[in-house]
């Protein structure tokens, strides 16, 4: 496998994350300001509701009919001018790209983020191949010189802190002094990425949407980096899962409404492109051979699983800024590509459900991600249907096991489960010996760590108070 | 109105923390009940709603635990708990361990229809209006389940409004999660605690003296923090408050 899964780790991750300084800044100066941008712009919005019905519905549509609208899409593209590739697989579609990369005889190719080109390992695998890979959007600038992955999937950099970044520039951008300045920061990232847009021999995006109708690609960003990265180079590679499909150009209309509003709480983002094939004679720019190629890596079988729901996701990472766990730890911690919510449902599938136990249980299932979502994704009920599998398959600890074992006979048996209340309040009102609260409680560390824990009301319980006429 | 609603029965579900932990929230829900007009029964076959097995996978215990509640409760006219998390427990999620069965999937639907958390039941379904006074600058935490899963918004500052002496400061993020999340805050306790903590800004932010919510799982760990943290912020579940049971604030020896 080309992509590293720690997701594992899960637990070690997060508390190291917890006390990352440079993090938590980085995390309380964006979660809650991306929270009230978007709140903003629905509040001016007032069509929302009824645009995410119909967001939602297109996407169920298409998902029922995938197979319809991917011939669609390929005869539209080729029509136009496009060469398309299938890849069942994350290696596979790697290697396609690798593989047109050096059939162009390419020694510099230029990227532009796309989360589907890390699913599948590209950067790794374009690094192997020799070949000499830009970054061109300004954080994953910025996690290429610190070596770093993307922590959030819309926000690469999100992790670091605008000193961080200063530091950064002053070493790899040779700055004299220390640059703080934010528009100075990145007017330096565009002078020495400018010269590399015309050096690249390829360019790689990703997609936002594929037009079944047109056959269009449709990218959207804020930097301009993508018009530059995909219409300079002779060559221009678009890697995108089949589940970014859409048939009509109404239809991505509908949905970009939604997009730039939940991701960053704008109405549109400074750079919508739809690109229908190469260079046509006459044309004064593009590229000369556009390919495209169709990622499969998991997704037909999530299509027949219960966890297909997840496949209506646009990547607009408003279920990551408004939960409540990613906004303490941060994306690294999850360990997969995908972060947060929708991380924690994607990765047991990319990863194993063995090496991702952790994520589906590491929430809270408050469900504020669910009523952010712009089409409607159930994400605490998918993370649930998660849980009973790693219950069924025996993955959960065997603590956790053994305790809700004895407590599943307590409730069973409303006798016993009285006696052992009864008990269990005598004995924590004995521990605390007077006090109405405890700071330590042995087996209870998980709590009382960070929190006292109150201890139970003098007289007994509720049920005895009550049988013996209390009122 | 008042006579048909003498003649309503209410199975009031207590939830097991708020039996073992803090009998003065049931107490408050039974006499606010009975004040709106209704007869309340407490069925003593009660446990609990099921949650830590349902929401760590275990549908099988769950579905155990689903079918006595469906059957201890399903002769009253209402089921009323005074925890948004448990009452959608009963109400939402039981639906789902019992997919595919169809026998106890309309004993459930029949027993859910009439399910309700009790802040919302007062206001929507009683239309009780509180005779209650408190002294204090007041916030109030809305719980994520009654809030996302069962719409209690709105309810609680209405009777808060209706509370004479207090004034009331809300909170800057109602929408936050507090961290607790069931057994999510003993297995990422950590996680549970740094969210907390923001919960806890968020009310220090507010200068309020005391803390109102509606579900004591959350009320414990809010409660828990702060303490923790040393701030003087008095806890209770805003039943107790309506219901006038304020003599010691949860985790606080009695004041009086």
């Amino acid at each position: 496998m080309s992509v590293v899964y720690t997701s594992h780790h899960f637990r070690a991750q997060a508390t190291s994350a917890l006390g990352e300084a440079n993090l938590q800044r980085a995390l309380d100066r964006t979660t809650t300001l991306l929270q009230a941008r978007r709140a903003r712009a629905y509040r001016e919005f007032e069509a929302f509701e009824t645009t995410r019905d119909a967001a939602s519905r297109i996407k169920e549509h298409v998902l029922r009919h995938l197979d319809h609208y991917l011939e669609r899409f390929e005869a539209n593209a080729a029509a136009a001018g496009c060469k398309v590739h299938w890849a069942e697989t994350a290696e596979e579609a790697s290697a396609i790209v690798v593989r047109l990369c050096q059939a162009a005889e390419a020694r510099t190719v230029t990227r532009v983020k796309s989360m589907l080109g890390e699913e599948i390992g590209l950067p790794e695998a374009l690094d192997r191949a020799g070949l000499e890979r830009v970054e061109t959007d300004l954080a994953e600038h910025i996690n290429q010189l610190s070596g770093d992955r993307p922590s959030h999937i819309v926000i690469p950099a999100l992790h670091k802190t605008r000193e961080q970044v200063s530091a950064l520039f002053k070493e790899a951008h040779g700055h004299e002094r220390l640059v703080e300045d934010i528009g100075e920061l990145v007017q330096s990232a565009r002078l020495n990425l400018r010269t590399k847009y015309f050096a690249a021999d390829v360019g790689i995006s990703g997609a936002n949407f594929l037009v079944a109708e047109n056959g269009a690609v449709c990218v959207v960003t804020n930097e301009g980096n993508a018009e530059l990265t995909m219409q300079l180079p002779r060559v221009h590679i678009v890697t995108a899962g089949i589940e970014k499909l859409v048939p009509t150009m109404d239809d991505a209309a509908v949905l970009l409404r939604l997009l730039a509003r939940s991701a960053l709480g704008m109405e549109l983002t400074q750079y919508t492109t739809f690109l229908t094939g190469p260079k046509r004679a006459g044309d004064r720019d593009g590229p000369e051979e556009m390919h495209i190629v169709l990622v499969d890596a998991g997704r037909s079988a999530l299509l027949a699983d219960e966890l297909a729901p997840i496949l209506k996701c646009i990547r607009c990472a408003a279920c990551l800024n408004h939960c409540p766990v990613y906004g303490q730890i941060g994306g690294h911690a999850y360990g997969g590509v995908y972060q947060g919510p929708m991380g924690s449902v994607l990765t047991p599938a990319a990863a194993s459900l063995e090496k991702a136990k952790d994520l589906p249980h590491a929430c809270t299932l408050n469900g504020r991600c669910v009523d952010v979502c712009p089409v409607k994704i159930p994400l605490t009920d998918l993370l649930r249907t998660l849980r009973e599998r790693t219950w069924r398959q025996g993955l959960v600890d065997r603590r956790t096991r053994w305790a809700l074992g004895l407590w599943g006979r307590l409730v069973r048996s409303p006798r016993l489960y009285r006696l052992a209340s009864r008990l269990g309040v005598r004995a924590l009102r004995l521990v605390a010996r007077g006090r109405p609260a405890l700071a330590r409680l042995p087996f209870a560390g998980g709590w009382t760590k960070g929190r006292d824990l109150a201890v139970p009301e003098a007289g007994g319980t509720f049920m005895d108070r009550y049988r013996r006429g209390e009122r | 109105m008042n006579d048909r609603r003498s003649r309503a029965d209410i199975g009031l579900f207590v939830t097991c923390l708020v039996d073992t932990v803090r009998p003065s929230i049931g107490f408050a829900t039974s006499r606010l009940l009975e004040q709106a007009g209704f007869r309340v029964h407490v069925p003593t076959a009660q446990t609990c709603c099921g949650q830590p097995a349902f929401n760590t996978g275990d549908h099988e215990t769950a579905r155990a635990i689903g079918e006595r509640l469906v059957e201890t409760f399903e002769r009253f006219d209402y089921v009323v708990a005074p925890s948004g998390s448990c009452l959608s427990m009963i109400k939402t999620h039981l639906a789902d361990v019992f997919r595919g069965d169809p026998t106890w999937q309309e004993r459930h639907g029949a027993l859910a229809a009439r399910c309700h958390e009790l802040l919302s039941f007062l206001v929507d379904v009683a239309g009780f209006a509180p005779d209650a006074r408190y002294e204090g600058r007041v916030t109030y935490h809305h719980s994520c389940s009654g809030m996302r899963e069962l719409g209690v918004r709105g309810q609680p500052e209405r009777l808060i409004a209706a509370i004479d002496g207090l004034a009331y400061a809300p909170l800057e993020h109602p929408e936050a999660c507090c961290g607790f999340g069931g057994t999510f805050c003993v297995k990422y306790g950590a996680i549970s605690t740094a969210i907390a903590d923001d919960k806890v800004d968020d009310i220090a932010g507010t200068g309020a003296d005391t803390l109102l919510g509606g579900d004591l799982g959350c009320l414990l760990n809010i409660q828990g923090r702060l303490a923790r943290r040393g701030q003087d912020v008095k806890v209770f579940h805003l039943a107790e408050v309506l219901a006038g049971l304020t003599q010691a604030p949860l985790g606080r020896e009695r004041s009086s």
